[in-house]
C-alpha cells in the first residue's frame, strides 16, 4: 500500500493539487458508459470525496465510426445518408449543413420552396430534440413521468418526419440541390395539430418542471458557468444564451429564411441548470411559433430541387467553405474541402458538444455532488454522437 | 421556495387519467407512413439489370445477380439486384438513381424470421407480403438524379438546309459535349447492342475527363470509322440506353463525333503506332466500303500486307455513294479512310474485278487497275493472295416489279445518290416521287429536295413501319418533303400528252390486314382505291441486293452462295477455307457499324487461319 498510486488532477481547478487515493479520502467513480441517460455512450470518470465531485475526467471514444474519414472514401453523393448519422436526435442540421456546403463549392442554387422545405424540417428537428431532452433533464432528477410526456410528443413530431421523409430518425430528406420530396396531402393539418399538442403539453410542463420546488431546488445554482468562460470556451447556444450572450447563428448570421421570420434572440442572467432548462423551454415555444409562421407564409407550389450533374460522376471545383447552423445545443458547422476530385478532401463536423460535453463539463462538475451530475450533464445538452465523428 | 411551487405541479394531475400513448399491436395497427422507406420491390419486367443501384449504393448492399427465367436480351443485362439487409441502410439512393423507375420500396417494414440467412431481397424469389404492398417510398416528382433532357444538338434550319450540302448536323462545343457525357451511368448495356461492341462507356469518361487521345485510342479499338459513324451510325446502342427509360438516350453518336472531330494529328499517330511485327503473309480484300477497310485495318495492325481492290474511283462505299454528303461530309469520311491508308494498306482504286458486274448508276469505266496493270480476276487474287476477305455491299437496286418501270423517267434512287457523290447533276426535273421508306429513300428524297424538286414518298406500310430512321423522316417532313403511306405501287404509264417527259405513275391506298402477334400488318390494295399522278421522275428506293457475278460458278459453290446469299461463320468464314466474307452481303443488320464489326471479326478469323497455316507448315 505504500506505493499507492498518486493521480495528478486535471488541471482545471484544482491545478497542482494532488489526491493521494491511498489516504482513504477519496474514491473513484465511473459514471457511464451504460448510464441510462442521454449522456450515454461516454464516461465520466469521477473522483469524490463523500459525496462531493473533487475532479472528473470525461471519456470518450466509445462511439467513434469515423464519419469524417468515411467520407472520404466515399462520392459527395455517398456521403449524403452518411452525415444524418453524425447526430442521432437532429439528423437534419447535418443534411442541411453538408447540402450547404456542397452547394456553395459546386456553385448550385436551390429553389426557394426547397429552403422553406428545409427551414422547416430544421425547426420540427429542434422540437423533437428538446422533446427529447426534457426527457432527460426532468428524469435526471428523478421525474420521469414528465420525461415520458416529453417523449411521447416527440414521437407526434417523427410521425410528421416519417410521413414527410419515409424515415422516422434519419430522415435523408435535405440532399444536395433541393430535399427529396413534397409536403404530403393534409401535412399542414396535421402538423399543425402536433403543434397545438405539443403546446398544450408545454403548459403541463411548465406548472410541473418549473414551477417545482423540487426541480428549482436541484437546479437553481447548479453548474453556474461564469460569464467570462464563455468565450474563452467556445461555448454556444443556450449554454451561453443563459448566461446573458444573444448569441444565435439564426440571428448573427441568418441562413435559410430565418431573416425573414419573427423571433428574437431568448436570453436569461442565471446561467445556472435552471436557466438554461427555461431558455431551452422558450425556445421550444419559439419553435412552435416559427413553424407556424412557415405554414402560413411558405409558398404553395414550386420546384424543390435543382438537377444536380449527374452524382455518379460528380466533382466538385477546389476549395473551402465553413457553413453554420444553430442547432438545439448551438453553433453546428460543416468545413469541407475539395480538391476537385469526385471525393471530399476532408470533412470536419464541427459539433456544440465536444465542447459542452467535454471542457465544460470537467470544469463544472468540481464541487458538485454525485447525484447532481447527472442533471448537470443534462443541462449542457450534449450529445456524444457528435463529439465522436 | 413558495408554496406554489409545491402546489403548481400537483396541477397536472388529469394527466393520470390518460390513455397510454403506445400502441398496443403495432405489428398490425401501425403500418409504416405513405413513403416510408421499407423493404424493397423491384419490377422485373421493367428492370434491365443496368445495375446503377449497385454504383450508387454506398453500402455495396447490392449485388446483380442472374435470376433464373430471365434471359439476357438485347437491352437487358438479364440480371437484377440482390440487396442485403444487413448491410443496406434504407437510404433509398437506388431508387432514386434508378434508371427504369422499377426499384421502389414497400412500407413494411418489420420482418421476423428465425433464420438470420434469409435477410435479403432475392430477386425471383420474394414472395414476402410486401410484394405487391401500394404503399411506400418511390421517387418524388420533381426530384431526379439524373438528367433525362439530352443537350441538344445545334442544326441548320430546314429553310438553310435546302440550300446547300452543307453538313446539318453542326456538332458539340466541348462544353455541350461534356454535359452530355456527364449523363452517362456507365452500365454498358449499350456495348452489348453495339455491333461492333464499342466501349462506349470507355470513350464517353474519356469526354468527361478531357481524354480525347485516350477516347479515339478506344474508339479504334474495335472501329476505324469514328468519324464516319459519329455521324451517321444506326445506333443502336441509343435504343437500348438505360436513361431511354425514363428520359433521352444519351447521343452516343454525337459523342463519338465529337472525339473524332477533337482529335488532332498527334492523337491518330498514337493509334498507328500500335502495328505488331511485320509479316509476310498477303492478304486481298475486296471493296473499300466500311467492312473491307475495317478488315483491312486491324489486318495491318496485325502486321499483314494487305491490298484493298476497289471499283470506285474512292473508298467507303456506301458510305459515299449511298450518303448524302449534307450527312456525311466527304472531307470526314476521308479522313478515316486516310488514316487506314497510312498505316500502309494498299488501295487500288478504279480496280474492277474482272467479271465484277456494273451496277445500274454511272460508273467510272471497268478497266485497269490503278497501277495501270490489268485488273485481276477473283481467281487470280486466289492464286496470289495468302487470303481474300471480300465485302462488296448490296449495289443493286431492287425493282418495283411493276408494269412500265422502263420507262425512261424512272431512276433508281441510289444511282441519284451515286450521281450526286460522283459530281454529277441528276436529271430530276420537278416533280419527283420516291418509292419506299428506307434510308436511302429518305436520302434521295432529301437531296432532290436540295436539288430545288417537290417531293412525295410514298411508301406501302404505315409511317410507324418505315424502315428508315425516326430522324431521317422528322428530318425529311421538315424539308418540305411530302409524305403518302399505305401506298402501293400498281404500274407505271406513258400518258400520250406528256410525250415521255413524264411518267404517270399508278398506285392504290391499301389496308392494313392484321396477321396476328408478332408479325406486322399486310398492306393488301384496295382496288377500287386507285390513284393516278404525273411526276417528272419516279424514283424507286426499296432496296439493293448483291451482285457476286465476278465469282466464277464453280467457286461460288465452294464458297456457299447460294441465291445471292452467302452464310458465314462468326468470323467471316466461308465454305472455302481461303476466303472470308463479311458486310451487307451476308449481315442481317446492313449498316455500316455491323460492317465494320464485320470486318474485325473477319481480320481476326484471317489472322488465326493464317496463323494456323503457318504452324502447319512449319511441323510438316
Amino acid at each position: 500500500m505504500t506505493n499507492a498510486p498518486i493521480i495528478p488532477l486535471t488541471d482545471n481547478h484544482q491545478a497542482g493539487r494532488r489526491v493521494d487515493l491511498s489516504s482513504g479520502k477519496y474514491l473513484k467513480l465511473w459514471q457511464g458508459p451504460q448510464h441510462p441517460g442521454i449522456t450515454g455512450n461516454m464516461s465520466l470518470e469521477l473522483t469524490v470525496s463523500g459525496d462531493e465531485i473533487v475532479d472528473l475526467r470525461t471519456h470518450v471514444g466509445y462511439l467513434h465510426r469515423g464519419f469524417e474519414k468515411l467520407m472520404e472514401r466515399r462520392t459527395y453523393i455517398q456521403n449524403f445518408p452518411i452525415v444524418c448519422r453524425i447526430c442521432v436526435p437532429e439528423p437534419d442540421f447535418n443534411e442541411y449543413l453538408y447540402a450547404a456546403t456542397v452547394e456553395e463549392l459546386a456553385g448550385i442554387r436551390v429553389p426557394e420552396r426547397a429552403n422553406w422545405l428545409r427551414n422547416l424540417t430544421l425547426e420540427m428537428a429542434r422540437l423533437a430534440s428538446f422533446l427529447q431532452w426534457i426527457g432527460g433533464q426532468t428524469g435526471a432528477f428523478g421525474m420521469g413521468v414528465i420525461g415520458q410526456w416529453g417523449i411521447t410528443h416527440r414521437d407526434y413530431v417523427l410521425d410528421l418526419f416519417e410521413e414527410l421523409s419515409g424515415g422516422r430518425i434519419y430522415h435523408m430528406y435535405i440532399i444536395p440541390g433541393g430535399v427529396r420530396g413534397e409536403l404530403p396531402e393534409g401535412f399542414e393539418e396535421r402538423a399543425r395539430a402536433v403543434l397545438d399538442k405539443v403546446e398544450n403539453l408545454l403548459g403541463d410542463i411548465e406548472r410541473a418542471m418549473f414551477h417545482n420546488a423540487v426541480f428549482k431546488d436541484r437546479a437553481k445554482g447548479l453548474g453556474v458557468i461564469p460569464r467570462e468562460m464563455i468565450d474563452s470556451y467556445g461555448i454556444t447556444g443556450p449554454n451561453a444564451r443563459a448566461a446573458g450572450v444573444a448569441r444565435d447563428v439564426r440571428k448573427d448570421q441568418p441562413y435559410l429564411l430565418y431573416d425573414q421570420l419573427d423571433f428574437d434572440v431568448v436570453t436569461a442572467s442565471g446561467s445556472d441548470t435552471y436557466d438554461r432548462a427555461w431558455v431551452r423551454f422558450q425556445e421550444i415555444h419559439q419553435s412552435l411559433s416559427l413553424i407556424r409562421q412557415m405554414l402560413t407564409r411558405m409558398p404553395k407550389s414550386g420546384p424543390i430541387h435543382t438537377q444536380l450533374p449527374n452524382p455518379l460522376h460528380w466533382k466538385i471545383p477546389a476549395g473551402q467553405t465553413y457553413r453554420r447552423a444553430e442547432c438545439t445545443r448551438g453553433e453546428y458547422g460543416y468545413y469541407l474541402v475539395s480538391d476537385g476530385s469526385g471525393y471530399p478532401r476532408r470533412v470536419y463536423v464541427r459539433g456544440p458538444s465536444y465542447t459542452h460535453a467535454v471542457a465544460l463539463m470537467e470544469s463544472m462538475a468540481v464541487g458538485a455532488n454525485i447525484a447532481d451530475v447527472a442533471g448537470l450533464m443534462v443541462s449542457f445538452h450534449t450529445y456524444p454522437p457528435e463529439i465522436e465523428r | 421556495m413558495s408554496l406554489k411551487d409545491i402546489l403548481s405541479p400537483l396541477t397536472v394531475w388529469r394527466r393520470t387519467a390518460e390513455k397510454p400513448y403506445t400502441v398496443i399491436d403495432p405489428i398490425n395497427d401501425r403500418p409504416g407512413a405513405a413513403r416510408y422507406r421499407g423493404f424493397h420491390k423491384n419490377d422485373m419486367e421493367a428492370c434491365i439489370g443496368c445495375g446503377t443501384c449497385e454504383t450508387i449504393c454506398q453500402n455495396a448492399a447490392i449485388d446483380l445477380v442472374p435470376v433464373e427465367g430471365i434471359e439476357t436480351t438485347n437491352g437487358d443485362s438479364g440480371l437484377r439486384p440482390q440487396i442485403d439487409y444487413g448491410r443496406c441502410c434504407w437510404c433509398a439512393l437506388c431508387v432514386d438513381i434508378c434508371t427504369t423507375s422499377s426499384l421502389t420500396m414497400s412500407n413494411e417494414y418489420i420482418w421476423v424470421d428465425t433464420d438470420p440467412e434469409v435477410f435479403r431481397f432475392v430477386p425471383g424469389a420474394e414472395n414476402k407480403p410486401w410484394d405487391n404492398s401500394e404503399l411506400g417510398y418511390s421517387r418524388a416528382e420533381g426530384y431526379q438524379l439524373l438528367d433525362p433532357e439530352r443537350v441538344e444538338m445545334p442544326e441548320l434550319e430546314p429553310d438553310t438546309r435546302l440550300t446547300s450540302f452543307i453538313e446539318m448536323v453542326q456538332g458539340y462545343s466541348a462544353e455541350q459535349a461534356k454535359k452530355e457525357a456527364d449523363r452517362c451511368v456507365e452500365c454498358g448495356i449499350c456495348m452489348a447492342a453495339c455491333p461492333a461492341h464499342m466501349d462506349i462507356p470507355g470513350y464517353i469518361k474519356a469526354i468527361r475527363e478531357n481524354d480525347i487521345n485516350g477516347g479515339l485510342a478506344l474508339m479504334y479499338q474495335t472501329n476505324p470509322f469514328p468519324a464516319s459513324c459519329g455521324r451517321i451510325c444506326t445506333h443502336r446502342c441509343e435504343e437500348v440506353c438505360a436513361i431511354n427509360h425514363t428520359g433521352d438516350p444519351i447521343a452516343i453518336r454525337w459523342l463519338k463525333r465529337y472525339i473524332a472531330d477533337m482529335a488532332d494529328e498527334s492523337d491518330y499517330q498514337a493509334i498507328t503506332k500500335t502495328a505488331e511485327p511485320e509479316r509476310t503473309e498477303k492478304v486481298a480484300i475486296i471493296g473499300a466500303g466500311p467492312g473491307g477497310l475495317s478488315a483491312a485495318y486491324y489486318l495491318r495492325l496485325l502486321g499483314y500486307q494487305v491490298t484493298v481492290f476497289e471499283a470506285q474511283p474512292h473508298g467507303g462505299g456506301m458510305l459515299r455513294y449511298g450518303i448524302p454528303e449534307y450527312r456525311l461530309p466527304y472531307d470526314q469520311l476521308d479522313k478515316d479512310i486516310d488514316l487506314v491508308a497510312s498505316l500502309g494498306v494498299e488501295i487500288k482504286y478504279n480496280t474492277r474485278i474482272n467479271g465484277l458486274k456494273e451496277s445500274n448508276g454511272p460508273k467510272e469505266s471497268d478497266g485497269p487497275g490503278s497501277d495501270g496493270g490489268p485488273a485481276p480476276s477473283f481467281e487470280q487474287l486466289y492464286q496470289d493472295y495468302d487470303a481474300v476477305f471480300f465485302s462488296t455491299g448490296l449495289p443493286d437496286p431492287y425493282t418495283l416489279g411493276i408494269q412500265g418501270e422502263d420507262h425512261p423517267r424512272v431512276i433508281s434512287g441510289i444511282s441519284i445518290l451515286e450521281d450526286v457523290t460522283a459530281g454529277k447533276t441528276p436529271d430530276l426535273r420537278k416533280s419527283v416521287a420516291v418509292v419506299g421508306g428506307g434510308n436511302v429513300a429518305m436520302d434521295a428524297a432529301r437531296t432532290a429536295r436540295r436539288m430545288g424538286c417537290e417531293v412525295t414518298v410514298l411508301y406501302r406500310r404505315r409511317e410507324v413501319d418505315m424502315p428508315a430512321d425516326e430522324e431521317e423522316i422528322t428530318e425529311a417532313k421538315e424539308e418540305g418533303v411530302k409524305f403518302i403511306t399505305q401506298a402501293i405501287p400498281v404500274r407505271i404509264e406513258d400518258k400520250p400528252e406528256a410525250k415521255g417527259e413524264q411518267a404517270a405513275f399508278v398506285w392504290g391506298e391499301a389496308e392494313m390486314v392484321d396477321q396476328g402477334e408478332d408479325r406486322r400488318p399486310k398492306p393488301v390494295l384496295q382496288e377500287d382505291k386507285i390513284h393516278t399522278d404525273l411526276f417528272d421522275t419516279v424514283v424507286p428506293a426499296i432496296g439493293q441486293g448483291s451482285s457476286l457475278d465476278f465469282i466464277p460458278e464453280d467457286m461460288a459453290a465452294k464458297i456457299g452462295i447460294i441465291k445471292y446469299k452467302i452464310k458465314v461463320g462468326l468470323h467471316g468464314e466461308t465454305g472455302e477455307p481461303k476466303i472470308f466474307a463479311g458486310g451487307d452481303i451476308s449481315n442481317r443488320l446492313k449498316d455500316a457499324i455491323s460492317a465494320i464489326a464485320d470486318g474485325h471479326r473477319a481480320a481476326k478469323g484471317i489472322d488465326r487461319y493464317l496463323r494456323e497455316n503457318q504452324s502447319k507448315k512449319e511441323t510438316s
